[in-house]
């Protein structure tokens, strides 16, 4: 069934758009893998103390090895311009560069108190680069929550890394999104295996190995939310192999059928590279299935993986999506996947969660895919849960992990059916 | 500009969402970009709970700056008052409304929307989440609270406990169950399970518990002024705070003054024979500052601790914890950055950290065992059972508490007996705690003194570093024979690094250079106790 159509898709579904109160994150929150991944990186917010205080909170936990991020704290007297804000700034790099000798690249980060006041971070982010060059490249992004959405950060992270990256002429394929290291070199192994080598991926995981780029790169996304970075790239002169995300046992087949297309990959050798990680992917995800099939999905807006994770959890998992709600729909990059995702479920943009709320209930799904401030309240009124957040912190892409990805959002219905006699002495203490 | 890794407190407007989510029937209207919606998570994930916090934000974007904000609060105002039809509102900004000035108490006074209308003045850029539940508390007392009869039975209203408190939920029960032993009955407890309606009938008690100043203490003193309503000032953490605690109760009321202890286990637990390993453990004591001063006052009066050190993060308090402090012959620690309070409790090396979550994790990384005594909290921090910190109970729940992180009684002196047992050695750690049980590698002096015995490679390969080569040198300048370091070695980890540093500072004293077996067991006797 691999890339077979349904009769009507998603693409012409009109979308439901909203505008008021929305339960998100901030694009701030991308820090918290991005700086795991670049591990000679240094985030630093340029913010309050509710930026700080947003880090280590949506960390869940702390992560005490010391954290390769931080916040510049705005105070009184940098808003009432009784000091300099950028020489502020320029004392406290200076102090944390010589403090973590080991960061080989800054980046200041933009919130929403540090937009508000039009704090020009560029200016400063060039200023730094030129004082700690060559040891040190900074470089400068917004993660604040007018601009962005949760993985929106991740976006505008790496569509500043572009400009600087070197120019090539080599024919090189970039893959772009930050994935777990081990997910990475998994994808790595089959495009070699396929004879694809010349393989570069943003970000590097040092700042060392940094892709360069030109006219003759070509590059496939991992991840829907990488607007900006698309269009960086394409500004560079890079051409983007469009394909439906790596996600489920067909999701990953077609990303890297639309890769071997464009290397001229003998079908034979692509199919003989796929078949048996193909296999095991689906091996794994039939598992889960018995839990999901027929069961339905309401998705609240969360982190732009909502349209790929229906498609999956529709096709491959028998489940039915009422909802299915995005922070930010980018029509240009889901189009494959719009149209593998068969009509049906209310397509939604943008929220208003009250509203969105009370639809939640009326449908009543079997699972609900929400952000952490909504997960307990829901469990309380007896719908089962997923927090959405646990699917950007957890290894999902590609055949390996399909079957994890499956099994997430069958483990709240089995913990749900094991629970069942506890469930109504729950409901009646409400 | 400050550069912060970690911080023990949030903004000021969590510390308004805690009062407005430990209360019923209030709602806020916070106007604040998207992506401060995130503190919903800390209570309904850190505190479980099973309702969302009563908040609506505006979660204004970037394309609203150049339009209509205002518009769009007074719509938020509009459609919480609606939806969630509460009895009272508060209104406020976080630090980004703060800079877009729209001026939120303004626009929804001229509302009429038919409620109180609270409006909350929280500078975001200079104070912090302590400030934010105080301020936020004294303002609804203030516009809420009015003058009624007194009831006719004595009366009080416990004050400060707030959502996302350290144990505030059980705390309340057992305040209340001390104060019902003297017959007194509670009036209003807030803001925890308060509604507007409520607060209005606060002056009916004879009196206020102030249960934590950190969260009421500005409310305290208004009711004291306006309604002449005294508060008890003693925090009823520990046996003799509670003591204390009963005593002022019984001096306000006039009632006689009574309580039954039978459940109070603490004073017997620390005088039986196996709490004798606890005397003179030396302990670094950080937190908020009410949690760290009844702290320091059990730790040497009811656990027989040595205080090695003390402080705490909210500088609303620093004045009494630096008199505390100098009560105990230490330095008072006051700061909010962790790295400090790390680099303090490095240098000291207590035996034991009564902290926050924060020093659980220094804690962790120096080797040094940590109990929980103070916010910020965790999910760790909203036990399912009773646990909570005031009264008798709190005090039996603060000894197992403490005691737990320690090696116990004559295991610490079997630790010392059979250091050197292959599977019973101290690096292996106290038996009752979780992990994966370590056999010791076969350590090279053992392999050196097989090696020696078979002669099969020459002793100085096998065992080079003799007592004639120094070893480590320390930051002191003195050096360590291997023999000495050796010798070090074989004392248990959990005091070893006392012992390391009680040597070197014995031998910088007589002006030695070098620490040899000898210098190690002369500092030891020096240092007997």
């Amino acid at each position: 069934m691999t890339g077979t159509l349904p009769a009507i898709g998603c693409t012409n579904t009109p979308v439901l758009k909203e505008r008021g109160q929305r339960e998100v994150f901030c694009g701030l929150t991308g820090i918290i893998w991005l700086h795991r991944k670049m591990q000679d990186a240094f985030f630093l917010v340029v913010g309050s103390r509710t930026c700080a205080h947003l880090l280590q909170s949506a960390a869940g936990v702390m992560i005490f090895a010391e954290p390769r991020f931080g916040t510049a704290i705005l105070e009184e007297k940098d808003l009432a311009g009784l000091v300099d804000a950028q020489v502020e700034l320029d004392r406290e790099v200076a102090r944390l560069l010589s403090r973590r000798p080991d960061i080989r690249q800054l980046f200041l980060v933009g919130s929403c108190p540090s937009e508000v006041i039009k704090l020009d971070l560029h200016r400063a982010a060039e200023r730094m680069s030129a004082a700690h060059a060559p040891h040190v490249r900074v470089l400068n992004y917004s993660g604040s929550g007018i601009e962005t959405t949760f993985t929106q950060g991740e976006d505008a992270c790496l569509a500043a890394m572009v400009p600087a990256l070197a120019q090539s002429d080599a024919r090189e394929l970039l893959i772009v999104g930050a994935l777990p290291d081990v997910v990475e070199d998994q994808a790595l192994a089959l495009l070699a295996a396929m004879g694809i080598s010349n393989v570069r991926c943003l970000p590097a995981r040092r700042s060392a190995d940094a892709p360069q780029i030109g006219e003759n790169t070509v590059f496939a996304l991992v991840q829907p939310f990488l607007g900006d970075t698309h269009a960086a790239l394409l500004r560079r002169g890079a051409r983007h192999i469009p394909a439906a995300f790596p996600f489920g046992a067909e999701g990953t087949t077609l990303w890297l059928q639309a890769i071997a297309t464009e290397f001229g990959v003998p079908q034979a050798l692509f199919d003989a590279v796929i078949a048996a990680p193909r296999a095991r992917a689906e091996k794994a995800i039939a598992a889960a299935r018995q839990t999901l099939e027929a069961k339905s999905i309401f998705f609240f807006p969360d982190s732009q993986l909502e349209i790929p994770l229906a498609r999956f959890l529709t096709r491959e998992c028998g489940m039915i999506a009422i909802e299915v709600g995005t922070p930010f729909l980018h029509r240009d990059l889901l189009a494959p996947e719009l149209e593998l995702l068969a009509e049906g479920p209310v397509i939604s943009e943008g929220q208003d969660v009250d509203k969105q709320l009370t639809r939640a209930r009326a449908a009543r799904a079997d699972l609900t895919v929400c952000g952490l401030g909504l997960a307990n309240p829901l469990e309380a009124e007896g719908m089962a849960t997923k927090w959405a957040i646990e699917l950007v912190f957890t290894p999902v892409h590609f055949y390996e992990q399909a079957g994890d990805l499956a099994a997430l959002f069958a483990r709240p219905l089995r913990r749900r059916a094991l629970l069942a006699p506890l469930a109504p002495r729950m409901e009646a203490a409400e | 500009m400050k550069l912060t890794l970690w911080t023990y407190e949030g903004p000021p407007h969590v510390g308004a969402m805690r009062v407005a989510t430990g209360m019923k029937g209030l709602h806020y209207v916070l106007h604040a970009p998207q992506g401060d919606t995130y503190a919903d998570l800390l209570f309904t994930m850190i505190e479980r709970r099973d309702h969302r916090p009563p908040v609506t934000y505006t979660t204004f974007q970037a394309r609203d700056l150049g339009g209509d904000t205002a518009t769009l609060f007074k719509t938020a105002c509009q459609d919480a008052v609606t939806r969630f039809a509460p009895e009272a509102l508060i209104v406020g900004a976080s630090c980004t409304a703060e800079l877009i000035q729209d001026d939120p108490a303004g626009l929804a006074e001229s509302m009429n929307l038919g409620i109180p209308v609270i409006p909350l003045d929280l500078p975001s850029y200079q104070r912090k989440e302590g400030f934010g539940t105080d301020e936020t508390f004294l303002q609804i007392v203030r516009h809420l609270a009015k003058p009624v009869a007194r009831t006719a039975q004595i009366t009080a209203n416990l004050i400060g406990p707030t959502a996302l408190g350290f144990r505030h939920r059980d705390d309340i029960v057992e305040v209340t169950r001390l104060l019902a032993d003297m017959g007194i009955a509670v009036n209003v407890c807030a803001p925890m399970g308060a509604r507007p309606s409520d607060i209005a009938r606060l002056g009916a008690a004879q009196f206020n518990v102030l249960m934590y100043p950190e969260h009421a203490e500005s409310a305290a003193r208004w009711l004291e002024t306006n309604f002449k309503q005294p508060y008890t000032k003693s925090v009823p953490i520990g046996v003799g705070a509670t003591h204390d605690f009963l005593a002022e109760v019984a001096a306000i009321t006039g009632l006689p003054c009574k309580s039954d202890t039978s459940r109070l286990r603490l004073p017997w637990w620390t005088c039986s024979v196996d709490s004798t390993y606890l005397t003179g453990k030396r302990v670094f004591i950080f937190g908020d500052g009410t949690h760290v001063a009844a702290a320091a006052r059990i730790a040497r009066d009811e656990m027989g601790f040595e205080v090695a050190g003390l402080g705490c993060f909210n500088r609303e308090m620093a004045r009494p914890i630096r008199a505390l402090a100098k009560e105990y012959g230490v330095e008072a620690l006051i700061t909010d950055d962790y790295l400090e309070v790390e680099a303090a409790i490095a240098a000291l090396h207590p035996e034991m950290i009564l902290g926050t979550q924060m020093e659980r994790h220094i804690g962790k990384r120096l080797g040094i065992p940590c109990a929980v005594i103070s916010a910020p909290v965790h999910v760790q921090d909203f036990p399912a059972r009773y646990s909570p910190q005031m009264g008798w109970e709190g005090a039996n729940v603060i000894f197992d508490t403490w005691v737990h992180p320690l090696v116990m009684g004559l295991e610490e002196h079997l630790l010392h007996m059979f250091r050197d047992d292959f599977e019973f050695h101290d690096e292996a750690g106290a038996s009752h705690h979780g992990g994966k049980h370590v056999a010791r590698p076969v350590g090279a002096e053992a392999a050196a003194a097989a090696a020696i015995e078979v002669g099969s490679m020459p002793a100085e390969i096998a065992f080079p570093a003799q007592d004639t080569q120094p070893e480590t040198a320390t930051e002191s300048n003195v050096i360590w024979l291997s023999d000495a370091e050796n010798e070090l070695r074989k004392i248990p980890f959990f005091v070893r690094g006392k012992a390391r540093r009680n040597t070197e500072k014995y031998a910088e004293g007589k002006g030695l250079t070098r620490i040899s077996i000898e210098t190690l067991y002369e500092a030891k006797a020096h240092y007997a106790r």
